[in-house]
């Protein structure tokens, strides 16, 4: 720190009123990509929940707000060529309630438990809690272990984004400043498969310290035809165990191959902030994924004993 | 920059009015239209003494701006009571003292009011759980809880429910 | 005679209002040409203010000034606030300037204020403003304040050592020459806040023709507010008001007068337009006073049997960049260790410490946990480490109600010696210990752990001096209408004031509650007041509220005797009207009494009578009143993750003689809802260079509706032999033993692995790292 320092007091004292902004409302994709496009300093409003609190704290200062809620065309859950197709303006809670998506991914009805309270599913959507990016968030995880593909609009049109390859470090993404996401996709997996979501955060709602996302494809012989094991709160980004999942795949499923693959979980490197040191996440992720891989393995029809420690009942 | 019009029924009545886009929903209420029950605790969507219904949902006023409000029909704590008597939610609060500065109340009872049109019959798990979006510093919560059981319990009792 | 009313459980009467959305708090409250104020704030713990650059910020829409220190009326411009509770152990009793000068101590301190058309626009003009700072080094951690090469919180003061004092009775050599057995711990507690749901905020009008300056506050303490402004302003006392209308949650931080109480009037003046200032909660987690940091190490001498022989130890408290409440938290706390046991001898040295963070000012316990919380630990050491069970321990130990009262050997804070009045400890171990089925708890627990589950038990006793003084006012007045008018200088927060004292008015007058019409924390209504801390109402407006009333009582008696022409032994009082028992009982209502009680322009009032039907009341207790009880927590660990969960909780509470169940229930459910807090939860973290890391609700842990279970609640009334109602305090006691009880619950939960914690907060995470520590995991792992 310098001895002297001329300072503009800024945004780190206490204001909770954002900046003048000026209000656009499209009705059409086409509409609102080409005002993302041609606005300055434009922002997305989708529910709100995450980008308004930054405006308020000043964190965060637009010039244009651009509120999708009008935009028929990015609402909608629809199955079609084995994906699931969810609009991105669908509400959080919306998604938490529908039949069709506990019946085709329960993976994401189960990860929704843990988002918020009613009040913030009730307003935010699933193409905002992607685009904000938050490392700790849960729906992100579930896109991950899902192998998820964005559907990306700007003026140049849709273009398919792979998951793996949308994050682009701490809360930020591989979008372009005038792209949106219109929708999502997430492949789905064999009816019966086996699905586990944990996380453990300090208060019920709260953002995951850690938390494990898990896909299991089981064969009548209890050998695992497929594994996906994404973490979020530990990096930047959802993390696929990759190693985990190898050590899964062609096995059969038992309590110790559980712990085995979630040890693959000890080889990553967190964040460390106020909230956890890295080396608690690490733990946490560890121990997390042998939970979210037995919820699997059970609802896979595979009965792993279970370890007799408190939580993990 | 950035003054246009919106139009929002609060409470079955409708105001037209001419803001600030960054004006907030809760200061809209507050301010615009002088219903102070909706209280302000955080403006950054964790106290939920802002709650109102927006279209019927539970929804945090200090995270939406008055222009999205637009077209839409908010209730507010002032709402609740029908006729100048207060409603079976209120007076279940007083029997159970279920507030003690009564600043997040407002926000308890937006919220309390989702839940038992929903679920007639929660559980105290459900309960708890439906108020997690909604903090209390003074009562240590089970004032309020009672009161959600026992509203829940005489709803279910009244004839035509 | 009417219904009793001290002891029932009325309902409140504030609720409807509040309950339809027409409560009236100071944000609630608008005036004509109203303006808004932004405060600038410091962004550093420790620099000299240079310069503040306001043109930019003046030109912007609807800004109609900037103010800064020069810009203030004398005497707040050059003097500091005043100390409110001196003491000659403060070697430099340092109080901030309203608005800073030269110096700024911590982050948040404020340094001008911008008043505009709305809040919105003076937030844009204070980011525009312009203010040059030059660094100073900072001091973060109190621990590293004290020692010899640490920068000064202050650039003029040579230590940051704010005081030092030393708390002691009995031969404490001997004590520990003679042990058999000394045990030592090392404890720390952290940094918290009170963090009530509404903000402060001011609001302040000039009504120059009569120059009367009106300021609505929320705070604790109206009257105290009026006389530092007074003060501050140069003003007759007289010529200002101070409301506290509806205030969403006190806590203690709303007891303390701040910088924001001053400048909003004055800016009020100087522009001759009502000026409002609500603070946001940015600013509330960086300027509002906060309760904690405290260092101790301690021993204790035990003999063979677990008999205290000694205590004694060093306590390091951080009082922040300034003691605007003075040294009361560090002295309740050393005070309050020796608790409910016989402590035959005791040494405490104290250290209090200047760091360049907010300051440290009581939050509800106010330094009464932290006592509580070492000498539980230490009572839990002596039980482990002799092999005896826990509740044995203490009640070896405990003073026994035949000692009543009981003098300790110290002075407590409200300058007199610290003798317990009243109290049955042994009792209301025992009730709680019943209530909460500790007798069988290891069955509960090896169920549990069949299950997989695991859990623990612990618990705590203490003991709270409530109840302070000097005073707290009421006036009864019965008028014209015949309701009763009442007037105190009592405050609420949601304590629910209102109702408790028309319960003990309506008892001493047999009037219907519902015709109270009562007036609190309006300096305008009452001449002298102090205010709401230190759970001081019941007992001081309470007892003058029972005094006032019976006097006026008197009045309406003889004076309905007179007029009915019976005896005054005749005359009974009944829902509001005076009643003779004899003949065809003739009747007459309080509001007839009270127009003839007005007298006749010109007519001289019979012999004896005297002018109106009214009292003022102002109680003044000898000593504080000491409650005491028990807590017992049972809490779930998850040893994987470290995650807590209470799921049981049992209290066994004494504060003397209760008004209203249904208040002192609401509590002490809501001050245990703190303590679970402070526990598991809360912890205001700040880096080394004093910089705040924790400023919004995601940082800062408050207990959600999940995390705080509804606990079973049983009285114990010891009935307080000082004051005319037998009452003692209630609105602490909820959180004073929770932290301890919570912790040794944890403790226990986990003793399988032979972990120990002396901390609170305790995090998982913490939990965690005690047990990798200790093994457990490979144990686990190996299973």
């Amino acid at each position: 720190m310098d001895d002297a320092t001329d300072c503009v007091w800024f945004a780190s004292g206490a204001r909770m009123k954002p900046a003048p902004f000026d209000y656009h409302a499209p009705k059409q994709l086409k509409e609102a990509v080409d005002l993302l496009a041609s606005l300055p300093n434009a922002k997305i409003l989708a529910g709100g929940q995450s980008l308004v609190p930054m405006m308020n704290f000043r964190y965060v200062i637009v010039d244009h707000l651009v509120d999708l809620a009008g935009v028929e065309d990015l609402r909608g859950i629809a199955v079609t060529d084995g994906r699931m197709r969810i609009g991105a303006m669908m509400r959080q809670r919306e998604l938490e309630v529908s039949r069709e998506i506990e019946d085709r991914c329960p993976l994401l009805t189960e990860a929704l438990r843990h988002v918020g309270h009613r009040q913030t599913r009730n307003r935010g959507t699933i193409g905002g809690s992607l685009a904000h990016a938050d490392p700790a968030a849960e729906l992100p995880a579930v896109c991950a272990a899902h192998d998820a593909v964005l559907h990306v609009a700007s003026v140049r049109g849709l273009r398919q984004l792979p998951f793996r390859e949308f994050g682009a470090g701490y809360m930020a993404t591989t979008l372009q400043p005038d792209e949106m996401i219109a929708a999502i996709d997430l492949p789905l997996w064999r009816s019966g498969h086996g699905y586990g979501f944990r996380e453990f955060a300090r208060r019920h709602g709260d953002f995951a310290l850690a938390g494990a996302a898990a896909l299991l494809d089981v064969g009548a012989d209890g050998v695992v035809r497929r594994a996906a094991l994404a973490l979020c709160g530990v990096a930047a980004s959802p993390l696929r165990v990759d190693a985990a999942e190898t050590r899964l795949t062609g096995q059969p499923l038992d309590a110790a191959l559980i712990r085995s693959a979630a040890a693959a979980a000890w080889l990553i490197e967190p964040i460390s902030d106020i909230h956890a040191s890295a080396d608690y996440r690490r733990h946490l992720a560890q121990v997390l994924s042998v939970r979210a891989l037995t919820d699997a393995a059970r609802r896979a029809g595979v009965d792993v004993s279970r370890t007799q420690v408190s939580g993990d009942a | 920059m950035g003054r246009q019009g919106t139009r929002v029924t609060v409470n079955g009545k409708s105001y037209a009015r001419v803001v600030e886009a960054r004006l907030t929903l809760a200061d809209f209420l507050r301010h615009e239209l002088n219903l102070t029950g909706t209280h302000l605790g955080c403006e950054h969507g964790v106290c939920g003494a802002c709650t109102v219904l927006v279209d019927g949902r539970s929804t945090r006023a200090c995270l939406m701006f008055a222009v999205q409000a637009n077209g839409r029909e908010v209730t507010t704590v002032e709402g609740l009571a029908s006729n100048g008597e207060l409603s079976v939610l209120q007076q279940a609060f007083i029997d159970n003292h279920g507030l003690q500065c009564g600043f997040c109340t407002p926000g308890m009872l937006i919220t309390l009011t989702e839940l038992l049109r929903e679920n007639p019959d929660p559980s105290e798990r459900e309960v708890r759980e439906a108020l997690t979006g909604n903090l209390c510093r003074c009562t240590g919560y089970a004032g309020i809880v009672a009161a959600a059981l026992d509203a829940a319990q005489r709803l279910r009792a009244e004839p035509g429910s | 005679m009417g219904a009793k009313q001290i002891g029932a459980r009325v309902k409140r009467l504030e609720d409807p209002a509040l309950l339809a959305g027409r409560g009236r708090f100071v944000d609630d409250v608008k005036l004509p040409a109203m303006l808004h104020a932004c405060f600038a704030r410091s962004p550093h713990a420790h620099a000299t203010l240079q310069s503040i650059d306001a043109k930019a910020a003046l030109a912007m829409p609807g800004v109609h000034a900037v103010i800064a220190a020069e810009d203030l009326p004398e005497p707040m411009r050059r003097v500091p606030m005043p100390m409110l509770l001196p003491n000659p152990a403060i070697a430099a009793p340092r109080t901030q300037h309203v608005l800073a000068r030269s110096e700024v101590c911590y982050v948040g301190q404020p340094v001008a204020v911008v008043i505009a058309e709305t809040r919105y626009a003076a937030e844009d003009a204070a980011a525009a403003l312009s203010v040059q700072y030059e660094l100073l080094k900072p001091v973060g951690d109190c621990r590293a304040a004290v020692q010899d090469d640490a920068p000064t919180a202050h650039r003029d003061l040579t230590s940051n050592v704010l005081s030092r004092f030393r708390l002691a009775y009995g031969d404490i050599d001997a004590a520990f020459t003679d042990a058999a057995h000394v045990f030592e711990e090392e404890i720390w507690q952290h940094r918290g806040g009170g963090m009530a749901i509404e903000t402060r905020a001011v609001l302040a009008s000039h009504d120059a023709a009569a120059d009367v300056l009106t300021v609505w506050s929320g705070t604790q303490t109206p009257h105290i507010g009026r006389r530092v402004l007074a003060d501050l302003m140069n003003r007759e006392l007289e010529t200002i008001r101070v409301i506290a209308p509806d205030v969403g949650g006190g806590f203690g931080p709303k007891a303390v007068f701040y910088p924001e109480e001053a400048v909003i009037p004055a800016a009020a003046v100087l522009l001759g337009r009502p000026v409002k200032w609500i603070e946001d909660r940015r600013e509330h987690f960086l300027c509002a006073t906060q309760e904690r940091d405290q260092y101790w190490e301690v021993a204790i001498a035990v003999d063979a049997d677990g008999k205290i022989l000694g205590l004694r130890g060093r306590m390091l408290h951080d009082t922040g960049a300034f003691v605007p409440w003075g040294i009361v938290m560090p002295y309740i706390a050393a005070a309050t260790v020796p608790g409910p046991y016989v402590v035959p001898a005791y040494q405490l040295d104290t250290v209090v410490a200047l760091t360049n963070k907010v300051p440290t000012t009581p939050v509800r316990g106010a330094g009464r946990p932290q006592a509580v919380f070492v000498m539980e630990r230490l009572m839990d050491r002596v039980a482990r480490e002799l092999g005896l069970d826990r509740a044995e321990v203490r009640r070896r130990n405990f003073i026994q109600p035949e000692q009543m009262p009981y003098e300790v050997g110290l002075l407590f804070r409200d300058g007199k010696p610290l003798v317990y009045d009243s109290g049955d400890y042994p009792k209301g171990q025992e009730t709680a210990l019943t209530f909460a089925e500790y007798e069988s708890f290891p069955q509960r627990r090896k169920s549990a752990l069949d299950a997989g589950r695991v859990i623990g038990i612990g618990f705590a006793n203490y003991v709270e001096g409530t109840g302070l003084g000097p005073f707290e006012g009421v006036t009864v007045r019965v008028l014209p209408s015949g309701k009763v008018a009442v007037a105190t200088g009592a405050t609420n927060q949601g304590q629910g004031t209102r109702t408790t004292l028309s319960q003990i008015v309506a008892e001493q007058l047999d009037c219907r509650i519902e015709d109270i019409v009562m007036t609190t924390g309006d300096t305008a209504a009452i001449s002298q007041g102090v205010g709401a801390f230190a759970s001081r109402q019941a007992v001081n407006a309470g007892c003058s509220a029972q005094i006032a009333g019976q006097a006026v009582r008197t009045q309406l008696v003889a004076l309905a005797a007179r007029t009915l022409g019976v005896e005054a032994s005749d005359i009974d009082l009944e829902d509001g009207q005076a009643i003779a028992s004899s003949g065809n009982r003739p009747s007459i209502t309080f509001g007839e009494l009270a127009r003839l009680a007005q007298g006749i322009p010109g007519v001289s009032l019979p012999l004896g009578q005297a002018a109106g039907l009214e009292n003022t009341a102002y109680y003044t207790p000898q000593q504080a009143a000491y409650c005491s009880g028990t807590h017992v927590a049972e809490v779930e660990v998850d040893v994987m993750t470290g995650g807590v969960k209470v799921v049981k909780y049992t209290v066994a509470h004494d504060s003397g003689r209760v008004i209203n169940p249904l208040i002192v229930d609401g509590q002490v459910q809501g001050g245990v809802a703190h303590g679970i807090g402070n526990a598991l939860l809360e912890w205001m973290q700040y880096d080394e260079n004093a910089q705040p890391l924790t400023t919004s609700f995601a940082d800062y842990l408050l207990p959600m509706t999940t995390d705080v279970p509804t606990c079973t609640i049983a009285h114990v009334e010891t009935v307080n032999p000082l004051n005319p109602l037998g009452v003692k305090g209630a609105g602490e006691g909820g959180t004073i033993p929770a932290p301890a009880a919570i912790i040794a619950a944890i403790e226990n939960a986990l003793s399988p692995f032979g972990v120990h914690f002396a901390e609170a907060p305790l995090t998982p995470e913490r939990i965690v790292a005690a047990l990798r520590a200790a093994g457990a995991y490979e144990r686990l792992f190996a299973a």
